[in-house]
């Protein structure tokens, strides 16, 4: 079932006394989520994911466009009669009923002839519950489950009732480091094993980019870009998009172009040929890092990180607008922690241009 | 560990001693009184020791009337006046205008004064030369005869008495019901809308598990509340409840020690502990009851 959102906007009236203006959480979102994919919903709080993931269920209406399952309009159905799945933050599970109620619970209630025979509903609890690995636990009350087991029940919930569309909000946020690794895999397979379309949100970029098929993030209720998460990383449409994706987060200079060169404090460290004189801002990945005691950009060394197979080398320069630069590099490298400077040339597929103004990528061919 | 718990034991001794003093105290002497035959408290003295007194209160016609109207009480106003509590809070928490005005409106009556609201109830229901109150007004537009409400039989001064125990402790199970309500995450509401529930289905399998805690905090109390029952009856009846057939058993306890027939201690004594054995009897039968179907997170 492919989703398809047209110019929807979703606003609310503020609440804040004197001021008229709704504020918009949703600002003209246009969308089409292919059959049968996972899509990640991104962007920091605040930023309306949330918001169009409950307008996707129908717990909320949009205040203009249109939402289509496949071909149906949904924009007017009510939540109930929607036929999605959702897995909420908190899981919701219903405290008082034990695992197998909680995943009877949505097949109780379809009436006439949708509705199955009591050892029909059994079964179908127990598969999706066989699924998600918890057919063990049916007699349990959420309350005597972990985090990771609760989760698996909120998702058998959501699927037992084969439903067009499954929606995970923040599905990951409630479980610890190892957990979520392991969980985030978890719905990858289900996904997978089930072909139904899903939309999850998140504000963590590792976790979208790991298992969606395609990212959506989003600022303020805007979509920023579209795409496959590589090449959303590889090609940001802007600086915040740069600045979202990434761990460790991309090193921001200002700089400018000076005479077709791309100028960092008094270092020329690419040449960029065509582009006019003017100040940008200038991203740099920290893969995209050279140690070169010839190269061009100098910085004040402060350090070095060993993180398992990585190493990165902290340091610190007057354009830089993080508190220190760090820069990837491979193992086998040396580092003479000795010296008060280093200096790194860059790989230009690494290095990223933007407007100072609109901080909107600006392209450039380097030779 | 140990100087820790002589600690704990000195923090409780204020309320360890009034308690006893002012609790423990007067009940294990209301159970010994109850078995000393002729207990006279001003010489101090009795005659026997024995089971006289049950035998006494229980073969008295006035105790086992008030046994009879108590229970009656109970029986009708703790089940009616829960579920109608229940009913109104669900609607006060289903609507957003004028909530608060609601909300003060039905609360009024648990400030009122219950003398004052007896009045009040007397001015409806009581039937004088000049009126017949604004009850058989009503039931006279219905073509109905009019009834005296508060002197006449006694299955309609049950029912006025009734009516008023269940309007007079509504409010506190609205107020305490309302914010159980409140404080059911919303969360759980989406998920089962978002699962096709059924308004009705979602109340049964999913509000009132969530709220079984309350409402049955709500029955015992209200329970015991109902079997002492007295000032009520006192309000709308005046105070010779044996003459109107209207006594309750704590109102039989306070005659036999105060009332006009009164300065029988061992008999009040007696009737006492049998209204306490009564109580307890129920709350433990409620809490058997309740084990299956009360849910605690």
């Amino acid at each position: 079932m492919k989703i398809v959102l047209q110019n929807v906007t979703k606003k609310f009236p503020s609440r804040s006394k004197g001021v008229r203006e709704d504020v918009v959480a949703v600002r003209d979102f246009s969308f089409e989520v292919p059959d049968g994919q996972l899509i990640g919903l991104l962007g920091p709080s605040g930023c309306g994911k949330s918001t169009t993931l409950n307008l996707l269920c129908g717990l909320q209406k949009p205040t203009s466009g249109r939402i289509f399952f496949g071909d149906d309009d949904v924009t007017a159905l009510p939540a109930e009669k929607r036929g999605v799945g959702f897995v909420f933050q908190s899981y919701a599970l219903y405290p008082h009923l034990t695992v197998l109620q909680n995943i009877l619970f949505p097949l109780e209630n379809l009436k006439g002839k949708d509705r199955l025979s009591k050892e029909a509903m059994r079964e179908k609890a127990y598969e999706a519950a066989r699924l998600v690995q918890i057919d063990e636990l049916m007699d349990r009350k959420p309350s005597e489950l972990s985090g990771g087991q609760q989760q698996r029940v909120a998702i058998a919930r959501a699927l037992v009732k084969r439903p067009r569309v499954l929606l995970l909000d923040e599905p990951l946020s409630n479980l610890d480091a190892r957990l979520r690794l392991q969980t985030r895999e978890e719905i990858r397979r289900i996904q997978r094993e089930t072909k139904i379309t899903t939309v999850f949100v998140t504000h963590d970029q590792e976790e979208a980019m790991s298992i969606s098929d395609m990212i959506v993030v989003m600022k303020s209720g805007v979509i920023q870009q579209i795409g496959k998460p590589q090449e959303v990383y590889d090609n940001p449409v802007n600086l915040f998009v740069a600045k979202f994706l990434g761990t460790p987060p991309i090193n921001v200079f200002s700089g400018r172009i000076d005479g077709g060169r791309l100028m960092i404090g008094g270092d020329a460290v690419l040449a960029v040929p065509g582009l006019d004189d003017q100040e940008v801002w200038v991203g740099v990945r920290p893969e995209g890092f050279v140690l070169d005691d010839n190269g061009p950009l100098c910085c004040n060394f402060s350090g070095v990180e060993v993180m398992g197979r990585d190493i990165s080398v902290v340091s610190t320069n007057a354009a830089c607008e993080n508190a220190a630069i760090r820069a990837i590099i491979s193992a086998e490298s040396r580092v003479d922690t000795q010296k008060k400077t280093v200096r790194f040339s860059l790989n230009p597929g690494k290095v990223f241009i933007f407007d100072r103004e609109t901080e909107a990528r600006i392209p450039f061919e380097s030779i | 560990m140990e100087k820790q718990s002589a600690k704990g034991w000195l923090y409780l001794l204020p309320a360890i001693l009034f308690l006893g003093v002012f609790m423990v105290y007067p009940l294990i002497d209301v159970f010994i009184y109850s078995f000393e035959e002729g207990y006279n408290s001003a010489s101090q003295t009795y005659y026997g020791v024995g089971l006289y007194n049950y035998s006494y209160v229980l073969r008295d016609p006035y105790f086992l009337q008030a046994l009879k109207n108590t229970f009656i009480l109970v029986i009708v106003t703790v089940p009616l006046s829960t579920g109608f509590a229940l009913l109104i809070s669900v609607a006060l928490s289903s609507i957003r205008t004028l909530r608060n005005l609601y909300q003060t409106i039905y609360f009024l009556p648990y400030v009122t004064n219950t003398l004052a609201v007896g009045l009040v109830f007397m001015i409806l229901f009581k039937k004088t030369p000049y009126t017949d109150g604004l009850a058989n007004l009503v039931i006279g537009w219905f073509g109905g005869e009019a009834i005296d409400f508060i002197d006449g039989p006694y299955w309609a001064k049950m029912f006025v008495l009734c009516v008023y125990t269940i309007w007079v402790v509504m409010p506190f199970k609205i107020l305490i019901l309302t914010s159980a309500l409140a404080s059911v995450d919303e969360v759980y509401y989406n998920a089962a809308r978002v699962d096709g529930t059924s308004k009705w289905r979602t109340f049964v399998r999913i509000t009132l598990p969530m709220i079984s805690p309350t409402v049955f905090y709500l029955i015992i109390t209200g329970f015991i509340g109902a079997f002492k029952a007295y000032s009520d009856a006192v309000a709308l009846f005046g105070t010779d409840l044996n003459a109107a057939g209207m006594n309750t058993i704590v109102g039989y306890v306070y005659d036999m020690l105060y009332g006009n027939s009164g300065g029988y201690p061992s008999y009040a004594s007696a009737a006492a502990i049998i209204l306490f054995a009564v109580v307890l009897t129920i709350t433990c039968i409620n809490l058997l009851i309740s084990r299956k179907h009360v849910h605690y997170s």
